[in-house]
């Protein structure tokens, strides 16, 4: 197994994300991270799926994804060709003993501290995931209350573009 | 996106009047205007029922003349005939129920339409938009529930968008894949007021379909026809509809290559034609199953390498290489690996095909199959299909089915439910025409026969019409035929009675130790073995049954009125006919490969596997 991006151009219509995730569970895949949000062009979404498959049935997930009509695009993004980031905020349990030392844990990761309080600090982080998993093992000696993670966006290297061309068919077709 | 048209004529949303000059806009109601895009979209029947929500729809259906409404019995009996009659036409089958409960009941003929690719569109009225996830009166999310039974669907709240919407319907359905659409309109969009003009603008981004072969894919795969020792064309549904069996038997008799049809492709290849070898799968032939599995090269023509065809997947066909073309991508590579892709709609895949082989036999690169005939020969003559009458002198169920289809006029049509008739009407009626076999391939729906018999008969009134249909099929949805009684649909039944769940019989006599759990139909579980008949189910009594809905009902029981029944029934043509066959409930289905296992283990009959000198292999 190993992990797939798959960056999926979509209609912005109700539903389409169901669509997607319906299809996934019965073709029996697992989605590991799953993100939605909107484009340059305000008709097309985006969705960010990351996947733990063989290629075989990838390309039979991809196939049946193409089929779906709300579906423009589908490119898979290499990890070498691409940037890929996630967000975490996290809520770390911190005194007056251990602030300093989860402040320089967010200095060595370059996150952020977003909200302090006597008992907790919360703190924002940005980067793969492989990054952000390095530096929740660090904090959680001290007592993680609790944390949230968006899943993975990725957006591929140089200059071109995925959209360029889903945006001419969907003028053609206006 | 690798849809594609299909090369058939379907209904399209045309201009009116020379086109050019833009549409008069009517001012209408939400109902008025889906009426209209029915006529405009070239709907010239729709099964259905009315109910509350969809009930705005109805009132403008009245003064339709270009769109008949047939008033079913039940909404399943509605998609089922839709679907008949689009198998039966080529043409879109459309079904009509309202929201909840009406809309549920459609769920199983689309699920059955999504699996034999069926071009259908069901229409479905929504509770008011206002009122859609309040668990308001008769709600249902029917699009959430058909959303993986449909090859797309639509929520319409927005009168505006009804013509656009049923256009797009129309061309999803029957381009590409087909498949059946749902469109399921809230009551509120069809009572608004809107307006109206056709053709609509279509706004479909993401579905491009394709019909075009690559031509590199067609020379690699005329290479591969043109070298083979033992090639064999798997012909699936696809070839019919793509009406390509024209095209088909060109490529045949130029290779030289047996061909195998499937269930769902009878009639594709005429079963008379000397290369063809019958059906393949689990209760296919000696000769197609085995040639499949022998052969050094499958060309997949439409088809999909269903698990009823393969057996078990991994010891299927060892020795072939695999061209695989199929209008879906999806499906190539899916379930057996192809050396020769090809997407591309089956008419023009064969078409380019046979001047590719042409050109290749032209280099002179023909492949030799004599030695493989000889082979092919010997298993066709060892094995052929066939049937024992039984000892007690009852009807064989086998030879029913085969005087039906020996008696019955050239283009009869017919329409099998699912089980133990539906495969010795596959074995033992004669199929020469395209689009003469209706069933329910994939999903294997019991209760199919009469009513896809009966949207058959709709759309082809002058094409003779028989349903055979097993007694416990008949039983679920032969209200069917106070339809055809009342909208002057004369179709015919042959219930094959045997008072048994037979295949399922079948399989508890070889499988679970003769057994016969809750598969008796004829008497109730507390009766005494002796006074239970081995075949025939009189309760219901289905001659006073199919009187009682406006039916003519015969009873057969003697083989030597055989003829005569068939015959009789043959010549009612004012109302339908049930003719209730009672037999004897110890009939198989041969040949057989028990489910899980290899296609090598193919049983010809009981306890006979045929020889096939693997030992000098």
């Amino acid at each position: 197994m190993s992990k797939h991006t798959l960056s999926v151009l979509v209609e912005n219509k109700p539903g389409v994300l169901a669509r997607i995730t319906a299809l996934f569970s019965r073709r029996g895949f697992n989605i590991d991270s799953l993100a939605v949000g909107t484009t340059e062009h305000p008709e097309i979404s985006r969705i960010t799926i990351v996947v733990n498959v063989e290629d075989l049935p990838l390309e039979q997930v991809t196939k049946q994804l193409n089929k779906l009509v709300n579906v423009l695009k589908i490119v898979e993004l290499e990890p070498a060709a691409a940037v890929q980031r996630e967000l975490v905020l996290v809520k770390v349990r911190a005194d007056n003993e251990s602030r300093s030392q989860i402040v320089e844990i967010v200095q060595l990761f370059r996150a952020k501290t977003v909200d302090v309080s006597p008992e907790a600090v919360t703190i924002e982080a940005t980067g793969s995931s492989d990054k952000l998993e390095a530096m929740l093992r660090m904090l959680e000696p001290f007592g993680i209350k609790e944390l949230v993670q968006s899943g993975t966006i990725a957006i591929g290297r140089g200059s071109r573009s995925i959209t360029d061309r889903s945006l001419r068919a969907l003028e053609r077709s206006a | 996106m690798t849809e594609q048209a299909t090369g058939a004529p379907r209904p399209q949303p045309r201009a009116r009047s020379g086109g050019q000059q833009p549409a008069p806009v009517e001012h209408l109601t939400g109902a008025q205007s889906l009426i209209r895009s029915l006529e405009e979209v070239g709907a010239d029947t729709v099964f259905g029922i009315p109910g509350g929500a969809i009930l705005p729809a109805y009132d403008p259906m009245m003064d339709s003349s270009r769109v008949r409404h047939i008033l079913v019995r039940h909404e399943q009996g509605a998609g089922h005939a839709a679907t008949g009659y689009a198998q039966a036409t080529g043409r879109v089958g459309v079904c009509m129920a309202t929201s909840g409960p009406g809309a549920t009941n459609l769920v199983t003929p689309i699920a059955d339409a999504h699996m034999d690719s069926v071009p259908l569109v069901a229409i479905t009225g929504q509770v008011s938009s206002k009122a859609i996830g309040t668990d308001a009166f008769q709600e249902a999310d029917i699009c959430g529930i058909t959303m993986p039974i449909t090859k797309h669907n639509f929520l319409v709240t927005d009168p505006a968008e009804i013509p656009r919407t049923i256009a797009e319907a129309f061309h999803i359905a029957s381009t590409g894949r087909p498949g059946p659409v749902l469109v399921d309109i809230s009551k509120d969009a069809l009572q608004a007021q809107t307006t109206f003009s056709w053709p609509p603008t279509p706004d479909l981004p993401g579905y491009r379909p394709v019909t075009k072969p690559h031509a590199k894919q067609i020379r690699e795969a005329a290479r591969l026809i043109s070298g083979s020792q033992r090639p064999v064309l798997y012909v699936g549904g696809g070839v019919l509809k793509a009406r390509a069996t024209a095209e088909l038997k060109v490529l045949a008799e130029l290779t030289g290559a047996p061909v195998v049809t499937t269930l769902m492709a009878l009639g594709a290849f005429p079963d008379s034609h000397p290369q063809h070898l019958g059906m393949p799968g689990m209760h296919g032939t000696v000769a197609a199953v085995t040639a499949l599995q022998k052969a050094d090269l499958i060309v997949a023509l439409g088809a999909r390498f269903d698990d009823r065809v393969t057996g078990k997947l991994d010891s299927f066909a060892p020795f072939a290489k695999v061209v695989h073309a199929d209008i879906d991508p999806a499906e190539i590579g899916k379930n057996r690996e192809a050396d020769v892709p090809i997407v591309g709609d089956a008419r023009e895949v064969i078409a380019d095909l046979v001047v590719a082989v042409q050109a290749e036999q032209a280099a002179g690169n023909t492949g030799d199959h004599s030695e493989w005939w000889q082979q092919l020969n010997r298993w066709r003559e060892t094995y052929p299909l066939g049937y024992d009458l039984p000892e007690d002198g009852s009807l064989s169920p086998q030879q029913v089915i085969e005087r039906i289809g020996q008696l019955a006029p050239e283009d009869t049509i017919y329409a099998a439910g699912v089980g133990q008739h539906q495969m010795w009407a596959a074995h033992f009626i004669q199929y020469d025409q395209p689009a003469t076999w209706l069933n329910s391939g994939g999903l294997g729906t019991m209760g199919y026969a009469v009513p896809a018999a009966l949207g058959a008969k709709a759309g082809a009134p002058d094409r003779t019409v028989w349903a055979v249909d097993g007694d416990g099929c008949f039983q679920m949805t032969n209200q069917e035929l106070v339809t055809a009684a009342l909208n002057n649909i004369p179709i015919k039944v042959a219930i094959i009675n045997n008072g048994a769940l037979g295949m399922v019989r079948q399989w508890q006599t070889l499988f679970y130790n003769q057994r016969y759990s809750n598969t008796v139909l004829h008497s109730g579980p507390d009766a005494e073995p002796a006074e239970t008949p081995p075949q025939g189910t009189r309760c219901p009594d289905f001659v006073k049954l199919a009187e009682a809905m406006g039916c003519v009902g015969i009873r057969c029981e003697d083989p030597a009125d055989l003829d005569a029944v068939i015959e009789k029934a043959n010549a009612i043509n004012d109302r339908p006919v049930v003719v209730d066959f009672i037999v004897h409930e110890d009939a198989m289905v041969w040949p057989m490969v028990a489910a899980g296992t290899s296609n090598d283990e193919v049983m010809a009959a009981r306890g006979v596997r045929p020889d096939f000198g693997d030992s000098d292999d």
